[in-house]
């Protein structure tokens, strides 16, 4: 039972930010059917601006965080304008083909710009930890919850309440009937890329927090985010967090437990999880928890 | 008065689907243009709504305008704005959003304030929408979603509304019903280009009619004239004084039509 409990919030922590990645994956998946791959290196600028922001130019951390998201969101407008509009029309696959490609760059930027060095956010929690009776909990893992989910809560919100919310809804089930109703699709495109850009970028900086810092190669952690897509269903973002939470509660239980009672599974077998938790949902379920099973007639 | 000049559009940048159709709506009037399976009816519609792009269609002659100002080379969120509304075939209606939601799209152009007012107009208009405002648009019944596709496109508030097959797959009293709501819509003040196959609906209510057969207009009269004219009653009303068509009358008729265009 004293086991339980940290691992739980460990997981929860760990999972929000699965979450919040996955979500990003999903909006662009929405909004125009591709998986991006660029978005680990979208996540890892986000790092590089937060840390950029808030320790080289000594801004407030909250402003710093605010700042870092609305850049990785220009990013993201511009890098759909340049690079995926041309191909509006053309294969889904040449298109995920190009954000393979985009990441390739994309990395490039930001290897220049962090150098060999490590990224420190400057996040204000670092490794502390709040006690609440006998229970210990890292800030970094109340932070990345509290942050997290509250984005994603508010891009959901967004979504389903607001006008261009519904319109962007509108462009991700039937693009032509929305242009037919003046919904400005290349429009609804360069948003939702920036929107994704700006999730993946606050992403980055839970990513850096409450360790030391972090490598430009911590960018293959936003990978962790396809099993969760996979298992949530990729065009859904209630199933992007019911899965976020569920790969990240399962993968935290594992790194306790696993040590104690399977042994003999080897060291670090708590990385495996999600992609175990991938195999067996595309076994079972392939289009996830809460995705559209898709029909297709031969 | 919205009218389109010498239209000439290219599918995949070889197969010429409309060669030189000339056809206009006069401001108030109720259109309408008749024809078969791939004579290129819905092109016309989508050449003027600018969503020829969606299906790799260009023009390659002529022009659209309205009131005298080409439009074909805008986009198809600014013909919207420019006032023309479109009902595409087979409805294409949000089937996962609800009947508000559905109209709300509708309205994505127009003035925020004035969104609330266009609903009640809407709603005023087609009762049934209003009692199902909150249901998911997909579980309504053919014909009130063919009605939501008509409200959707009213939230704009076009000047020319252009509707495409309303009656496909209705029931006949559902079709009066539709055909109800047109005269109702084009009383009000929207001119109407009414695209059928049901050349007996079509003509009931239009006042002037175009058929139009692989490409070209072949026809261009008053509705009246039409639904009295002995090829038009005979191969697109289906009436004719004794027995049925044969396919003879319609190589005959064929060979006629060839004279004609």
């Amino acid at each position: 039972m004293d086991l339980l409990l940290p691992g739980l919030l460990r997981g929860v922590g760990i999972g929000s930010l699965y979450a919040l990645l996955a979500v990003s994956f999903v909006i662009i998946y929405r909004a125009t059917t591709v998986v991006n791959f660029a978005q680990p290196a979208l996540m890892i600028l986000g790092s590089y601006f937060t840390a950029l922001f808030a320790v080289q130019l000594g801004l407030p951390f909250p402003l710093a965080v605010l700042l870092a998201m609305a850049a990785l969101a220009v990013v993201g407008a511009v890098t759909e304008r340049v690079a995926m509009r041309p191909l509006v029309g053309q294969p889904v696959f040449s298109a995920a083909m190009v954000t393979v490609g985009v990441f390739i760059v994309l990395t490039m930027v930001a290897n220049r710009l962090i150098g060999p060095g490590i990224i420190v956010v400057g996040d204000p929690w670092g490794i502390e930890f709040l006690r609440v009776g006998s229970l210990t909990v890292f800030q970094s893992d109340v932070a990345r919850t509290v942050l997290g989910l509250g984005a994603v809560g508010a891009v959901g919100l967004f979504l389903k309440r607001s006008r261009v919310g519904l319109a962007m809804r509108a462009t991700s089930l039937d693009q032509e009937t929305a242009l037919a109703q003046g919904v400005d699709v290349g429009r609804m495109f360069s948003l939702a890329w920036a929107i994704s850009a700006a999730l993946a970028g606050l992403a980055g900086m839970l990513v850096g927090t409450g360790s030391g810092g972090l490598e430009a190669t911590a960018a293959l952690i936003a990978l962790k985010a396809l099993p969760v897509i996979i298992l949530g269903g990729i065009d859904s973002i209630e199933g992007a967090v019911v899965a976020g939470l569920l790969v990240g509660v399962a993968e935290a239980l594992t790194r306790v437990y696993q040590p104690l009672y399977a042994p003999w599974l080897g060291a670090n077998f708590d990385v495996v999880v999600p992609y175990v938790i991938l195999m067996a949902t595309l076994m079972v379920r392939p289009y996830g928890l809460f995705g559209t099973p898709e029909v297709e007639r031969v | 008065m919205l009218a389109v000049q010498n239209l000439e559009v290219v599918y995949e940048d070889v197969i010429l689907v409309l060669k030189g159709v000339s056809l206009a709506v006069p401001d108030g009037a109720v259109v309408a243009l008749l024809g078969g399976n791939g004579a290129g009816k819905t092109t016309v519609l989508r050449a003027i709504t600018g969503l020829l792009d969606v299906h790799r269609g260009s023009v390659t002659k002529g022009s659209v305008t309205l009131d005298g100002e080409p439009i074909h080379a805008l986009d198809a969120p600014a013909i919207v704005a420019a006032g023309i509304g479109q009902v595409m075939e087979g409805r294409r209606i949000f089937s996962e959003f609800t009947v508000d939601e559905n109209l709300r799209v509708g309205g994505h152009r127009a003035p925020r304030a004035e969104i609330p007012a266009r609903l009640d107009r809407i709603y005023d208009l087609f009762p049934v929408l209003a009692e199902r405002r909150r249901s998911v648009a997909g579980y309504l019944s053919g014909g009130e979603q063919q009605m939501l596709a008509i409200g959707r496109a009213m939230m704009a508030e076009p000047r020319v509304l252009l509707l495409d097959e309303p009656s496909l797959g209705l029931a006949p009293l559902v079709v009066q019903r539709i055909r109800d709501l047109i005269v109702d819509i084009n009383r009000a003040g929207t001119s109407v280009l009414l695209v059928e196959q049901n050349a007996n609906m079509a003509l009931s209510i239009a006042d002037h009619g175009y058929i139009l057969e692989t490409g070209k207009v072949v026809m261009d009269k008053p509705a009246a004239e039409l639904r009295e004219d002995e090829d038009v009653r005979e191969f697109y009303l289906g009436l004719r004084q004794e027995g049925a068509a044969s396919f003879r009358d319609v190589k005959h008729y064929k060979r006629r039509k060839r004279w004609l265009s």
